[in-house]
This record gives C-alpha cells, structure tokens and sequence, in this order.
C-alpha cells in the first residue's frame, strides 16, 4: 500500500510538470507540506518535451535539472506518480481528495541500469515523442526522467516478455503483481497544475494532418531537434526523410478560430519565431521558412526576439490565415491555398497557391481540464474560486508561456498557504 | 562530534560494478590512501539492506565522514541521504563503467579510473564538514513594499491574508497608482465583454481596516541596509524619517507614461485633441457616464481613433524598442467606453499586431468587434490639424490605400517606462531611462538599486525562474519588471509576496534562497589572511558582500547564495563554505596517483558545472556514450567557484591538462548564478601567463561553454582533448 501523511496542512499539487513543480517546490520551500501527483511516470511535463524556450533559445532541461534537485533536496514534498484524482470534497481547509495510483510494475529498488529494456523484446509507440519512435516496453521516458526509475508498459503484464524483463533485473524491483490503488487523502488545499495538451491537428480538416505526412505540428518539430528524438536531431519531413528547403509555419491552427479552440495560446507567435532560428541554425541558407499569420504576438520586451527574426532574409511573414492545403501528386510537396491580406489588389488578386515541402501546425493549447466537477470557463480553463480551496496554476487557467505560467504558480502555491497558514493559526 | 574524523567508505557491487571493478583493490584504495576507518562493499548498497548497513556503523560504529561509492551523486539521493554526516560520492557507475568499454584492453584503466575516483572521495569528505546555519539568523515577519499601486496593494493584502505583516511606502499621497486613476478596467472574467470596475477603491478600504498593513503616504525609502531576516529600512516623509526593520522586501515601483511629447509628428504635444490613453481615461472620468468631450472645445466626441504601438516598438531616437503588453486591450476597452454608450460614434482602432493574448484577450477583442469597434491594420505617418480637428494621415495596410481621416479625438496607444531607479551598471543610458532617483537606496557595495536586466526593466533573465533578481530578499513586481497590465500585475505581485514569504523565513532558519535553498552552509573567511584587495566584494554576483570600516569583507549570509564566487575569487584562498572549500577540491586534485611520462597515460583534471555540465556527463553515461579513461571529473557549484590554486596544483602535480566546463556567459547567460561562468573565463583568459610562466602550453587550460543538452558533445569534447594532449605530449612537470 502506498503510504502518504497528509493532513489539512497539507497542500496537494496535482500535476508535475513546469507548473505543478514550481508550486509544489515553493509552497516547500516556504516549509509546508506537499504531496505532488503526476499522471504519467516521471515529471516534467510538457516543458520537457521542448528543445529550447524561447526567448533565450536556452535549453528546459536546464531549469528542469535545479527543480529536481531542488525536489531532491527537499524533504516536505512527497512525490507520487502515475497518479490521478478522482475526486475532492470538502471545504478549504479540509478538503478530502481521492486519488487514482496505476502500477508502475517497477519498485523503488529500481538503480535504472537499464538492464530489463535489453531484456525485452515488444515496442510501443513513444508517447514522449508524440507517437514518431518507437520505445521498448520496460523503459526509462526521457534522460532526464525522474524518478529515475523505469517503467513497465502495462501492455506487457501477462506476457514472456515481461516475465524476461523480470528474470533480467538484479536488484528484484520488478513486481508484476502490483495493483492499482485508491487512496484518500486529507488536505487544506489544492492546486491544480493539469496543464494543456495540443489541439488535435487531424480536427482541422482543410489543413490534412491525417492525410499528409509532411504536415506536421510544432509539438512534433520540437521533438524534431532533440538529438534523442525521431530523427536524431535533424529536421527531416517525414515522407522521405529528405532535408527540407521550404518550410511554412501556420499560426493559430485550432487557435482564435470558432470552430475549434476560441482562444489564442499566446505561445504559438513566439514558438513559431524560435524554430524559424531551427531552421537557420541548422540549414542555413539551404532554408526558406514561411510564417503565415494574423497578427504576431510576441508581447511586451520579448518582441525583440519577432525584430530579430524579421532581420533574417530567409524568413518571410504572410499575413494570411491558411484556408486549405493540397497534395502535389507524388513529390510529398504541398500546397498552401489562401488570401495574402498585404498583396497589392482586391480579391482574387490576392490568392496565392505556395508549394512547401514540410508544413508546421502552430497547433493551440487545449487545456487539459477534464474533470466535469471543475469549476471552468466555456473554454475549458479552470475559474479561481477561493471558496472551493482548488487553486489553478499555469496553463490550466489561461493559455501561458512558460515564464508567466511560473509566475502564476508561484502565486497559486501563496494562496494555498493562505488557506493552511488560517488551519494553523499562523499570525506573522 | 564534529571534530572527529572517521570515514565509512561503502562500496556497491550492483548495476555490475561487482563485475566490471577489483572491488578489492577499490577497498584498499579506501582503506590506505583514503585512510577511511571503515571500509565494506555490499550487492546493492542502495536497497534498504546496505543503507542500514551504513547507518548502523554511524550509530554504532561512530563514523561522522562517509564514502559511497557506487552512482552519481545526482541519483538514488533518497537511499544516501545521512543528515547527521558529511557525505561523498565517488561515482564508479556513471563516471567509470558506463562510459568505458567493456573490454580486456579498457580493464586497467577503468580500475584507475575508479580507483582514483575513490581516493578523491575520501580526500574529499575528510575535509568537509557538516554546516551548521548562519549564526546571524534573523526572523523577522513583516515585509516592506515599496509602491502602493494596484502591485503594492496586491502584494500587501496578501502578504496580509497569509498571517504577514506589511508597511507601504507610496511616494504619493494616495494608494491606487495608475490604476487608481482608470475610469474602467479590462474584464477579468468570463466572459469578458465590458469594461470592469478597477476594484481599487475596494483594496485601498481592505488595506486601510487592515490591522497588520502599515501605510506611510508622501513616503520615501531613503535608506536601506542589511540582509533578509534583517532588513534596516529609513522611511522618510515630509523631511521626518523613521526607521523599520523588515525580513524582505518587495519592490513595486510601477512605471511612468512615456512622455507624448516625444512623437510630436502624431501631434503629442502639439494637439489638444491628440491625447495618450492615461488622458483618455481622465477625459473619461470627467465625463462620469455622460458623453466623453474632447479636451480643444469640449465638444461631444463622435470619432476617434486609437493608434497602436505610438513611440513603441521602433529603434527610432527616443522611442521604446519594446511592446508594452496591455495596450491593444486597453484601447479596445477605450474604444468600449463610447460604444457603450452611443453605438453611433465612430471608434477605429489602428495597430499592426493586435495582441489580445489568451482565452480572455481574445474574447475580449471578439466582444470590440461585436460592439462595433474597427480595426485596420495600418501605420500612421502623421496627424495634422484639420479644420475641425485632427486628421490622422495613414497607410492602410490591408486596402493598400493612403488614407486621411478627420476624427474628432486621437488616442495614442504610449508604452510604459520601469520605475527601476538608478542603472547601477552604467549601461549607455537608453532613452527609456528617465528616473534616475533611487528607489532603495541601498547601502550596498554594488549600487543603491536592483539591477537592471533590459530597457530599463528590473526584470529576472531566467524563464524558469521569474522572480530571481541578483539580490537576494528584494522581489521586484508589477510593470517595474517587465511591461504588463492590471490581471499580470496582480498575479506578478501576488507571486512575489509568495518569494517574500520564502525568503524571510528561509533567512529566520539561516538557509540558503534559490536555487540552493536549504543548503545551511555559509562563507566565512579567515580574516588574518585576507589581503583586502576586495575582488570578492566586486566578483559576487548577488552583492552579499559589503566592506567594514577596516576595508575587510563583511559577508552577509543571508544574502548570499552560495556559489562558491567569492571562494573562486580570492587569490590568498582565505574564503570557505564548511562542505565546499579550497580544501575539499584542492586534497582530491591532490589525492590522485599520477602515472609518470613514459606510461602513456596522461591525465586531465574536468571541472564540471553541476547544474549543466556533470548532468549531461551523466547523461552521456546512462547512453553508453564513451569517453577516455585519463579524464577525472570534480563536480563544481559554479565554475566561479573555481579557485586558480587548483589548477596551478594541478600542473604543479603532474596533469597534462585541466578542462573547465560550465554555462553560457554573455547576454543569454545560462549560468545560474549569473556571473559565475563570466567570472570563470575572466580569470582563465589571465591565466596563459602563468602557463607561459611555467613553460607550459596555453591549451593545457581551457574552458569550455557546454549546456546540459551537450550529451554527445562533451564526450567528444573530451575526447578531442585528450588526443591534443596526446600530441603535444606529457607535462614536463610530472615525476616532480
């Protein structure tokens, strides 16, 4: 059974990526308790999936790396993985949370030697990489995964494989019979830290993502250049692994659109502009990139960055939003069909049909809210209610970039400690 | 207990160190050069079996200094973490097995390399000890804000609501600041379709019955000293100045409104009736509800128009580089004011880039259009007077058109200026820079305010961590930190209260801030030794170190963050933390057997970054990347704690080389402790005379910029060296 102390002092941090981690280790760094939960294996979230942040085209991993040793290095945080809520009840400071704990199938005894991903034979799509690797089926997720510990596919219970995986492990950490548990917990208040997923690119029908291969999204491109990833670091369009010279970028797709996310997830703009200095850095001048967009919304003193990157001879701004994509018979090229608001002429006169041999879906973030208890808005992020004792942070309550989604969770982790200090009678 | 030294020095087998290592030879390695009391090897030394094998020999055995010898420090932290004990780690698997081959001909030089790594370990915790707190630990719960504007406020009635005490000091004489004097605010909530109710006579009622807020009106800071937890702050008003002590501080300083003066070719200035969007909102408040008028006759405004970005986002001479973030909400929600209340009067918002960011700007901008507001994207060349009033000359970018439009009334949409006091780096002062007064006044060796990071701004570098300025205890928030709007401000300010909150009490237990926080080790410095040539005081990057009245370094522990610059920095090595000193590194370079000039086995000492560097080494080990066996990484704080004796022992000792790793310098510094790496390579770009000096070649010191991501680099990087040093040959120092 997993065993955690809670008590209505304790402050529950559910989601262990950039936001969820920021609350949970500010709210222990100001000596409260905190139980973090994260649903999938290790922490880090979306963040961690990227190759650099923008504007200082510096690396998440390096940020990622001071948080877990801060983790690391802190006693008050009590970290549970593949974890989920079910439930919170309650009033803040009192609140009950039933949480959801799926088997790891691997225990703490785990040295992550690596020993048992050589001892299996089954693959599965890498969901780190959106699905465009493969992963064994004992697996540690991403180099920086923490815990590092790895993890056996549940696919694999029942088989030879697992049982191979099992036989190969020296230090005996591997449990095939671990269940899934339900726990309670008692809590004084909850920050919710669920973060966002991209917006499904196949939903924008005109667009082709399930039809095209060299249609791709941002989220797909970022994992694009991490020397880990599918193509090992290099920017190849998928059809025939060739180098692109063409590349467009489509703005708001599934953002600001009312057919799908109403919203605009402020990150798109500044996304985009960071993997055009990709495309430069890699392929120099052997490389067009193409930013189709409405309005570019690199916001406050960052819009140097847009200045920048308007300097560059090689990227060109259409203010345009792509009506549809077309396939160029077998080339693998595609073409993008629209109205270049900025053309000299009235109507037809600004149609363009542009060819482009890799397209890249500046898709939305979708907030990743789920739960029909949640208090939200129509677009799906969460509504702060001090009266509920449930705290949004980052992404989960308005679409933000990384610095503001920290900002906001080093607020969400002082109005949980609001409602603990009031349990407490704390008085300054 | 402290003073006795007897090492554990504990050896793994696991992870097939067992198979791969002499584990008796690495025994006696730990037993005779190591000199640990106690030496025993175990299967898995990080199961619960040979953790209590450890912690029963500090019980019962009374060993104070241990060895673990088995993974890198950065993993398995739960199993060896012994808080009673001063503890290091020799890392066999990831420094030594996963990086060699397994192979006959790699087996010698794999043992050495662990062997060494043994030996450096126990050279090491023997002069460690475990840290004992700042003995100067204050505690002290009341936080100063500096500005009562909608930020101050904010941060004050939070501070508030978690049991903190607050004093305000607003050098006006009212609360509220810019926000005060809105007729409207931009919706903040679903579904955000009109102008909202500022809420700011609401705050300055909840601040004024506030018994644990202190407010002090037509108020300056105009002097501040100390340390978090200790903070000693003289508040002056009306020439009468009094004195308060807080633990931290937060700075919220807001900004001033770029003077219209400076873009008189869109008629400010010269216009009555071209106004900024801070005029707009006096003409609104004026109005009270009725008809806005304009200011030239006080006739009913039927036309207007706003113009985005005015004097914003163009290199221009006195205009601002940058994009001030709230005003295209700002002027849809202007727009809104006459739209809802005569959907006849005409309202043309005229931009480039409409930047509604968010689920709520979005909606926002969705419920201007629904009202009726214009928009075109166009850019003004000039607005002249007309006959009846001004007329706004611009191209419209859409239609392709040059347009002349006659309105009654123009807004200029003008950014925001920082508030940020006085460029303590002497920056080439920028046009933005208007205040040149103080804000803190502090009495620190390294300039009365905040550091200023770009256009003026007090803003923090670090994506990951917003709110880390380079001194410690003092959180800037609000537009003083980066151009924002009233929701940002709240929200910014609420999460600085937060790091008050984290720092004052952090400061009451003697422990380290971000990002160490925890970390209870402290520099102290040997004062009989000190020279007083003061580059401690100028190399700290947080400005923790002030002069006494003798010109001897007066550290102030609470504001330090502990990365070893200081230490780095000193050319007599007076200055140590009692777990990272000159010692702990200075004994492991020293503890190393050097194979002489005829093995052909050279060796190179790495100084690796533990932040970036040493992860990524790791890294390359759990990927089975390989790298040469003559390498022996030391793990650093920060390359800036790198002390030169270490390398000059090393050349001394017989090293064919020394390879320094550590974060990018410059503008998008990544090191973490901002001017740590910057420091490094100063001092190493000073070191080829010293090389040249002792006959040595320049290359046999170099440093490297790596990032944590450098998987498959820095193993390369490694190995290209040590093919360099194989051809320039051995150091003409070993055997000596």
């Amino acid at each position: 059974m997993t065993a955690v102390i809670a008590t209505n002092q304790t402050i529950l941090v559910v989601g262990g990526g950039i936001s969820g981690i920021t609350a949970a280790l500010e709210a222990a760094e100001c000596g409260k308790q905190v139980v973090l939960i994260e649903k999938n294996p290790s922490l880090g979230g979306r963040v961690s999936q990227l190759y650099k942040y923008f504007p200082k085209l510096c690396f998440p991993t390096c940020g990622l790396e001071i948080n877990l040793r801060r983790i690391k290095a802190n006693r008050n945080i009590h970290l549970l993985t593949q974890a989920e809520v079910e439930q919170v009840s309650g009033v803040p400071g009192d609140l009950s949370v039933t949480i959801r704990l799926r088997p790891r199938y691997v225990t703490e005894a785990c040295t992550a030697c690596g020993d048992c991903a050589k001892a299996v034979i089954a693959e599965f799509d890498d969901e780190f990489n959106y699905g465009r690797k493969r992963r064994k089926g004992a697996y540690l997720p991403f180099n920086l995964a923490y815990p590092q510990r790895y993890v056996m596919d549940a696919r694999m219970i029942g088989t030879d494989d697992a049982k191979a995986a099992q036989a190969a492990c020296k230090a005996n950490a591997i449990d095939l019979d671990m269940q899934e548990e339900v726990i309670t917990l008692k809590v004084g208040a909850v920050i919710w830290a669920t973060g966002w997923k991209p917006y499904d690119a196949a939903k924008i029908q005109p667009y082709g993502y399930d039809r095209f291969q060299n249609v791709i999204t941002s989220v797909e491109f970022e994992r694009m250049l991490d020397p880990f990833g599918p193509t090992n670091g290099q920017i190849r369009r998928p059809s025939d692994g060739a180098v692109p010279k063409n590349v467009a970028f489509i703005q708001c797709a599934g953002s600001r659109d009312r057919n799908h996310l109403q919203h605009c997830s402020r990150v798109c703009c500044m996304a985009t502009l960071k993997q055009t200095t990709y495309v430069r850095e890699q392929l120099g001048d052997a490389a067009r990139s193409s930013v189709y967009y409405i309005d570019i919304r690199a916001i406050d003193r960052i819009d140097d960055f847009h200045r920048r990157v308007k300097e560059d001879a090689n990227v060109t701004f259409i203010k345009s939003k792509v009506a549809s994509i077309t396939k160029d018979g077998a080339t693998g090229d595609v073409f993008l069909h629209g109205n270049d608001l900025e053309k000299p002429g009235v109507g037809s006169d600004m149609r363009y049909k542009n060819r482009h041999d890799l397209v890249v879906l500046a898709v939305g973030m979708e907030p990743s809210v789920s739960a029909a208890w949640l208090p939200t808005n129509p677009h799906g992020f969460l509504e702060g209610n001090p009266s509920t004792g449930i705290f949004g942070a980052g992404v989960s309550s308005e679409a933000l970039d990384v610095n503001r989604a920290v900002q906001n969770a080093t607020a969400a982790a002082l109005r949980a400690i609001q409602v603990v200090n009031r349990v407490a009678g704390v008085e300054g | 207990m402290a003073d006795i030294i007897k090492i554990g020095a504990y050896l793994c087998k696991g992870c097939g160190l067992g198979e791969r290592l002499n584990i008796g030879a690495l025994e006696n390695a730990a037993k005779r050069a190591g000199k640990a009391s106690v030496v025993r090897s175990h299967g898995f030394l990080c199961n619960q079996e040979g953790v209590e094998l450890i912690k029963a020999d500090i019980e019962k055995e009374g060993v104070t200094r241990v060895v673990i010898a088995a993974c890198s420090r950065r993993a398995k932290t739960e199993a060896f973490r012994f808080d009673e004990v001063a503890v290091s780690r020799a890392n066999l698997r990831e420094g030594v097995i996963w990086i060699r081959p397994d192979t006959k001909e790699a087996k010698e030089t794999t043992q050495e390399m662990a062997e060494d790594y043994v030996r450096m370990a126990c050279a090491e915790v023997r002069r460690m000890t475990l840290p004992t707190a700042n003995p100067k630990a204050a505690l002290n719960r009341r936080i100063l804000v500096v500005g009562g504007g909608i930020s101050g406020m904010t941060a004050a009635l939070e501070a508030s609501q978690a049991g903190y005490g607050v004093t305000i000091v607003e050098k006006t004489d009212r609360l509220g600041g810019w926000a005060g004097r809105l007729y409207k605010r931009v919706a903040d909530r679903y579904p955000f379709a009109d102008p909202a109710d500022t809420g700011v006579a609401d705050m300055v009622k909840a601040i004024q019955s506030d018994a644990k807020i202190t407010v002090h009106l037509n108020a300056l800071v105009s002097r501040t000293s100390g340390a978090p937890g200790r903070f000693e702050v003289e508040i002056t008003s009306g020439g009468a100045a009094t004195n308060e002590t807080f633990g931290s501080i937060i700075q919220a300083s807001g900004f001033t409104r770029y003077d219209l003066a400076n873009l008189p070719e869109m008629g400010g200035g010269t216009l009555k009736d071209v106004v900024d969007q801070a005029g707009l909102e006096e003409l609104a408040l004026a109005a009270a509800g009725g008809p806005i008028k304009r200011p030239s006759d006080g006739r009913e405004v039927r036309s207007v128009i706003f113009v985005q970005c005015a004097g914003q986002r163009s290199e221009k001479p006195g205009h601002l580089p940058y994009c001030s973030g709230f005003c295209c909400t700002t002027s849809i929600k202007q727009a809104m004011y006459f739209k809802d209340r005569n959907p006849e009067i005409d309202t043309v918002v005229l931009f480039s880039d409409l930047r509604t960011p968010g689920a709520g700007g979005e909606d926002f901008y969705r419920n201007g259009q629904r009202k009726g507001v214009t928009f075109a994207k166009g850019s003004v060349r000039a607005v002249v007077q007309g006959e009846a009033g001004p007329v706004v000359q611009f191209q419209d970018e859409i239609l392709n058109d040059s347009v002349s439009m006659p309105v009654d009334l123009v807004v200029l949409a003008t950014g925001q200026v920082a508030n940020a006091g006085v460029n303590i780096e002497n920056a080439p002062e920028s046009a933005e820079s208007v205040q040149k007064v103080s804000i803190l006044n502090l009495t620190y060796r390294q300039g009365p305010d905040v550091p200023q990071l770009k256009h003026g701004f007090s803003d923090s570098h670090f994506i990951c961590f917003p709110y880390e300025t380079r001194r410690t205890g003092i959180y800037t928030a609000g537009p003083v930190r980066r151009p924002m709007d009233i929701a940002q401000a709240m929200e910014d300010a609420t999460g600085a209260t937060l790091k008050a909150i984290q720092t004052l009490e952090n400061a009451g237990l003697g422990r380290a801030a971000h990002p160490r926080v925890g970390d209870l080790s402290f520099p102290t410095f040997r004062r009989e030794g000190c020279t007083q040539c003061k580059r401690c005081t100028v190399e700290c990057p947080f400005g923790a170190i002030d002069e006494d009245e003798q010109r001897y370094p007066q550290f102030n522990e609470a504001r330090c963050r502990r990365c070893g610059t200081c230490m780095g920095a000193c050319p007599v090595r007076v200055i140590s933390f009692e777990n990272y000193s000159v010692e702990t590194v200075g004994q492991q370079v020293k503890s190393l057997e050097i194979p002489d000039e005829f093995s052909g086995k050279p060796r190179v000492l790495i100084f690796a970054c533990e932040n970036d560097a040493y992860p990524a080494l790791d890294m390359a080990a759990q990927n089975r990347l390989e790298y040469s066996a003559y390498v022996r990484v030391i793990p650093v704080r920060c390359l800036g704690s790198v002390n030169t004796i270490w390398l000059n022992d090393a050349l001394n000792n017989g090293y064919d080389g020394v390879m320094l790793m550590g974060c990018q310098k410059g503008e998008n510094y990544q090191c973490h402790f901002v001017k740590g790496s910057e420091m490094a390579y100063y001092r190493m770009s000073k070191i080829g005379d010293t090389l040249k000096g002792m006959n040595l070649d320049t290359e046999r010191v170099t440093t490297y910029e790596v990032a944590i991501t450098d998987i498959h680099r820095i193993p390369k990087l490694i190995n290209d060296y040590i093919a360099m040093i194989e051809k320039i040959g051995p150091s003409p120092f070993k055997g000596f």
